[in-house]
């Protein structure tokens, strides 16, 4: 599903329940993330539950930034999972660029996240913009 | 349920303002109360009344307020000292919480008796509260942390606590009540071991006095301690016990105002315990308001909130084991009102963001217990707990929240 997909269907869906069912689809269907690179640098620090991030910069011009995650929490798998459809494969600019905030407020999402969800929430964030920071910083790295 | 489960329990239901307020749409469910307590109204009152009528800075002015404040505030010793059944108000510190009074304790009695090779012995199920001070202490003076393990039910491995007492352990600071497993611990009979060998005990009772009777004469600790907040009083609050030739024999933790008896620039004489322990501006309105949270649980009776729990817990105990694919940690015979578990199908933020949606409040994660969680093998669990309020009704909520999780994640 692509970002606007899911924002539609959010919008068809006025019960949380079926609201946190999507999310929860969407986790599950995520792809595969390896178990080697679960690692502690990969562990996202500020999750409550566990969530790992995976970076790869392809060799384009200017490079692009893939992402790779993973969370042992369902729900907070779901939010990974529109993270990714948003971040992965722009480059580091567009990902700079990028209100994400916005975003879920108008997935409806935000006023779901409880605070301390939130809090993992934005270190994901925080952790993904760093790494796009980095790669215009150190384009070679 | 119990005649008290549904009558009692029911009318003391209504004391607490904030359990009739729904959350996310529905009457809420309460069941974090191991976390921190909600407050009866009587608390709210004791604290605003001192605010609004009598409010002083306490030991300082000759005028009226500030002696009303200063009785007040003093006045709590008391209900304390009654409370644990302590022998002598004096032996009554007021801090911040348990966590303050294991630091204090940790390095005005502990830390000058340790030495390299020395030993501090803990138990595997402590809060983090009960272990870094500990660490802390120990890594300074080159002495030695010593863990007793915790069996596969959450038991405590009382051998291996007997193994681990020897000539080389300076002090042991154990829980009485695991928050995170509610496993009580043969306490007494763990003191009376490490006091055979003339080891002093520190007694963490942040989970035993909201929910049974403490008689700390009894219990024969060297020290005990307990957080306001989660005895239905304020947060930022807590009380230290010690034994009084002890208090009088340990340099203060702080120094300030208030704990001195005559300061010039070259010397300065300390005052007696308590006082000694209580450096600067204390919160004044915050003990009253635990006071009034004490006062109010004996007249609910300590015993019958004791009783009213372990009916909870029996009924709750019996419907979760019911659902699926759920798993309790933590199945010692003698327990409090708390129950951890983890679900097949979902992780504990799953569940708790679901149980959310639905008014029940319950605490996920690791319970600043992260070596237990180790020890089980588990990143996190979800906790129900209960208090003096807590009804039938609250775990049946929990119990249809759990169904719909599962509905939802399997």
């Amino acid at each position: 599903m692509d970002l606007q997909r899911i924002a539609d269907t959010f919008e068809m869906l006025d019960d949380w329940e079926d609201r946190y069912s999507l999310l929860i689809d969407l986790g599950r269907k995520l792809p595969e993330f390896p178990d080697a690179a679960r690692t502690e640098d990969n562990r996202v620090e500020g999750c409550t539950s566990n969530v790992w991030l995976l970076t790869h910069v392809t060799d384009d011009q200017p490079p692009r930034i893939e992402f790779q995650a993973d969370s042992d929490a369902f729900i907070v798998k779901g939010l990974v999972a529109i993270l990714l459809e948003a971040y992965s494969g722009k480059t580091a600019q567009e990902i700079l660029d990028m209100d994400i905030e916005s975003l879920f407020n108008e997935l409806g999402l935000a006023q779901q996240l409880t605070p301390n969800r939130r809090d993992g929430f934005v270190a994901m964030v925080k952790r993904m913009r760093a790494e796009a920071q980095a790669t215009q910083s150190h384009p070679t790295a | 349920m119990s005649v008290m489960a549904n009558n009692v329990a029911h009318r003391i239901r209504d004391d607490f303002p904030i359990l009739g307020k729904p959350m996310n749409g529905h009457r809420l469910a309460f069941l974090d109360s191991a976390a921190s307590a909600q407050k009866p109204q009587v608390v709210i009152d004791a604290e605003r009344e001192c605010y609004e009528s009598y409010y002083a800075n306490i030991h300082r002015g000759v005028y009226s307020l500030s002696q009303q404040s200063t009785q007040a505030y003093e006045a709590v010793r008391g209900v304390v000292k009654r409370f644990i059944n302590a022998p002598d108000e004096r032996e009554i510190v007021f801090v911040r919480g348990a966590t303050e009074a294991i630091n204090l304790v940790a390095q005005s009695f502990v830390r000058p008796k340790l030495g390299p090779g020395d030993e501090v012995l803990i138990t595997g199920m402590e809060h983090h509260a009960n272990i870094v001070p500990w660490q802390m202490v120990t890594e300074a003076t080159g002495a030695k942390l010593v863990v007793v393990p915790v069996n596969d039910d959450g038991t405590l491995d009382v051998a291996a606590y007997r193994e681990r007492l020897n000539e080389r352990t300076r002090f042991v600071s154990f829980v009485h009540v695991s928050n995170t497993l509610g496993t009580v611990n043969p306490a007494e009979e763990m003191i009376a071991l490490a006091k055979a060998k003339s080891i002093p005990v520190l007694l963490d009772g942040a989970q035993s006095a909201p929910h049974m009777p403490v008689d700390i004469q009894a219990l024969g600790a060297d020290f005990y301690c307990f957080s306001g907040h989660k005895t239905y009083g304020p947060s930022g609050v807590g009380v230290l016990w010690g034994r009084l030739e002890l208090l009088e024999a340990m340099p203060p933790y702080q120094g300030g105002g208030d704990m001195i008896r005559t300061v010039s620039f070259e010397k300065t004489e300390y005052a007696e315990p308590p006082q000694r322990f209580e450096a600067g501006t204390p919160n004044i309105a915050g003990v009253i308001g635990m006071g009034a949270g004490l006062e109010y649980l004996e007249g609910v009776g300590m015993a019958a909130v004791a009783a009213h729990e372990q009916t909870l817990l029996s009924y709750a105990t019996e419907q979760l084991k019911a659902l699926p694919g759920l798993k309790i940690i933590g199945t010692a015979p003698q327990k409090t009102g708390v129950i951890s578990f983890v679900m097949e199908d979902a992780h504990p933020h799953d569940i708790g963001t679901i149980l959310d949606m639905d008014g029940v409040a319950v605490r996920t994660g690791h319970h600043c217990t992260q070596p237990l969680m180790a020890r089980f093998g588990v990143p996190a669990t979800a906790r129900a707990s209960f208090g003096v309020y807590t009804v039938g009704d609250d775990i049946d909520a929990l119990v249809s929240g759990l169904k719909r999780v599962r509905k939802m994640f399997a």
